[in-house]
């Protein structure tokens, strides 16, 4: 993690709105070919953040490094693509307007915008009225914008909402591609859910601090949360299992029982030494969800 | 950077053409046009000037408030439109300077009033020449009503660019147009010739009521195609009034207003933060 050989570098940076901390101290680096993932809360800074990034507005205090320029300049822009937060186009250009417009502005050649559409599945409208487009149809037509070039650095706000499964996947899966062929990548979103697999590392800001870092499994070590064990008892030996596992509470019909990480094993050793008596038994490790809050409400949140 | 010029201003034509500001425009100045070419054609002896030259005046009058009002209704939108649309923060970060945005606005909405007026004046010297083929002869100022409409537009769209920047609102830039139009096309005139009134010919009508007239676009584009015409005499108020002030100032304000107007919107652009 060298200045030299990262896409993106941000060091202590620092951002106030009349005189209400947006981001406050926040540090990162992606490297080319690395997909991050940037989660928080509505107004924990993500959009603010990015801002900066492209070089829309300038931060009060702090470091940036965008493709070894500054944000904003020349050298930046030509290098990052961006998607904003429900974005927005002319509504009277068709999508192939649009896009040849886009290329054009980049340098690229526009005979290429055909295909691109075709890309991002617009292909058979590309020749209507951008006005006449479904919301998920505009996001394509933003994610069509963004695959213009080769851009080192992708900086895409909530690329996924109104996006239907399939082309959800389908989203995806050209980002593994841009990211195999050595974009970074940092996405902002929602669902949790969606990320975790589709990305290398997680950032979470809160109250525009960054309050987490690193790969699912190792926020899911950092924040140590409990493992929940759900039992179902044989008819009868309720009491039998209650006695061997005092800590258990009856639920409904079901015996439940949380122990840390580390007891996990040991736990579940004396589960099985029960067998006889026990008719299943689910572990549920603490969910993403679950995760998410436990650091997004750490910091005063 | 001439790439990204042609690349903004194509798709500004493709949407004026879309928006019906293309036939809009071109339909103002053409019914104009025709309807003052008509009442001109009238008997015109008593001037010593051929038919052609009096609809000249005649437009010149017009102009001064139809291609201002055009040029600030195509321009109100441009950066206003793009904020209040959320389109702007996306274009900013493609690499292409902001001065190079307006420029490429800046060429297509000129490229719309040079075809405007050019059907609107065509065709009212078509229907003159035709009814009398003399109005030849008036070709010449009828050329230069010509290009200083097409300056004047242009100073007018600027303005409209600084005005849309300033407001950030649609709405808000709209009033400020209108208000500004009437402003500098309507009551600055009437101001003046009061204030002229009331002085009786002291200082203010000596020294400051030139400068004043100068320091207007519209007013100096009136002053020097009358002044250039020897035609003040057909001119009545403002115009009338003021055949004391050489060609070159007006033609130097003229030819300076365009240029001040897109330096005031690149200035006022710059200012917009997404």
């Amino acid at each position: 993690m060298t200045w030299m050989t990262s896409t993106l570098t941000i060091s202590r940076l620092t951002k106030t709105f009349g005189g209400v901390a947006a981001l406050s101290d926040v540090s990162l680096s992606v490297e080319p070919g690395e997909r991050v993932a940037l989660l928080g809360h509505n107004g924990a800074g993500k959009s603010t953040l990015m801002k900066i990034i492209l070089g829309l507005i300038a931060p009060d205090s702090g470091q940036i490094s965008v493709c070894g320029a500054a944000p904003g300049k020349a050298q930046a822009r030509s290098q990052v693509a961006y998607l904003p937060e429900n974005v927005a186009f002319h509504s009277a250009l068709t999508g192939l307007e649009q896009i040849t417009l886009y290329m054009r502005l980049r340098n690229a050649d526009p005979a290429g915008a055909m295909e691109l559409l075709d890309r991002v599945g617009l292909g058979a409208a590309a020749r209507r009225r951008i006005g006449t487009y479904s919301k998920g149809m505009r996001q394509r037509v933003g994610l069509a914008q963004a695959l213009i070039g080769r851009p080192g650095l992708l900086v895409l706000d909530e690329p996924t909402s109104g996006l239907d499964p399939v082309s959800r996947r389908d989203f995806y899966e050209l980002l593994d591609a841009l990211a195999a062929d050595g974009a970074a990548i940092l996405l902002s979103s929602h669902a949790l859910t969606e990320v975790e697999a589709r990305t290398d590392r997680l950032l979470i800001l809160s109250g525009g601090r960054m309050v987490a870092e690193g790969t699912l499994p190792e926020l899911r070590r950092e924040a140590a949360l409990p493992v929940a064990m759900h039992l179902t008892a044989h008819n009868g030996y309720e009491p039998d299992i209650l006695a061997a596992l005092p800590d258990a509470i009856r639920v409904n019909d079901a015996l439940h029982l949380t122990c840390t990480q580390e007891d996990k094993l040991s736990t579940l050793a004396r589960i099985s030494a029960l067998r006889d008596k026990v008719a299943d038994l689910d572990v549920i490790p603490p969910s993403l969800e679950d995760i998410y809050s436990h650091f997004s409400r750490r910091d005063g949140q | 950077m001439i790439t990204r010029i042609l690349a903004t201003a194509t798709t500004e034509i493709h949407i004026a053409r879309r928006n019906l500001w293309v036939l809009i425009a071109v339909l103002l100045m053409v019914v104009f046009s025709l309807v003052l070419s008509a009442a001109g054609s009238a008997p015109t002896g008593a001037l010593g000037a051929d038919r052609l030259s009096v609809v000249v005046a005649s437009l010149t009058s017009l102009s001064v408030y139809l291609v201002p009002l055009v040029a600030l209704l195509m321009s109100f939108d441009a950066v206003a439109g793009e904020v209040e649309r959320g389109t702007l923060p996306l274009l900013l970060t493609y690499p292409v300077a902001r001065w190079e945005v307006l420029a490429g606005k800046l060429l297509a909405h000129t490229a719309i009033l040079i075809v405007a007026i050019g059907a609107g004046y065509g065709a009212a010297a078509a229907v003159t020449i035709a009814a009398d083929p003399a109005a030849v002869s008036g070709l010449g100022a009828l050329w230069r009503l010509t290009w200083t409409s097409v300056l004047l537009g242009a100073t007018f769209l600027g303005i409209g660019y600084a005005l849309s920047s300033l407001a950030r609102r649609v709405s808000g830039a709209a009033g400020l147009a209108i208000g500004l139009w009437l402003g500098l096309v309507v009551l600055y005139d009437l101001g003046l010739l009061a204030a002229v009134v009331a002085d009786n010919g002291g200082t203010f009508t000596t020294r400051v009521f030139p400068v004043a007239l100068l320091a207007n676009p519209a007013d100096a584009f009136r002053l020097f195609n009358l002044t250039a015409a020897h035609a003040t005499a057909v001119a009545s108020g403002v115009g009338g009034a003021a055949n004391a002030i050489p060609l070159w100032q007006s033609l130097t304000s003229v030819v300076i207003w365009p240029l001040l107007a897109l330096v005031l919107a690149a200035l006022a652009f710059r200012k917009v933060e997404p």
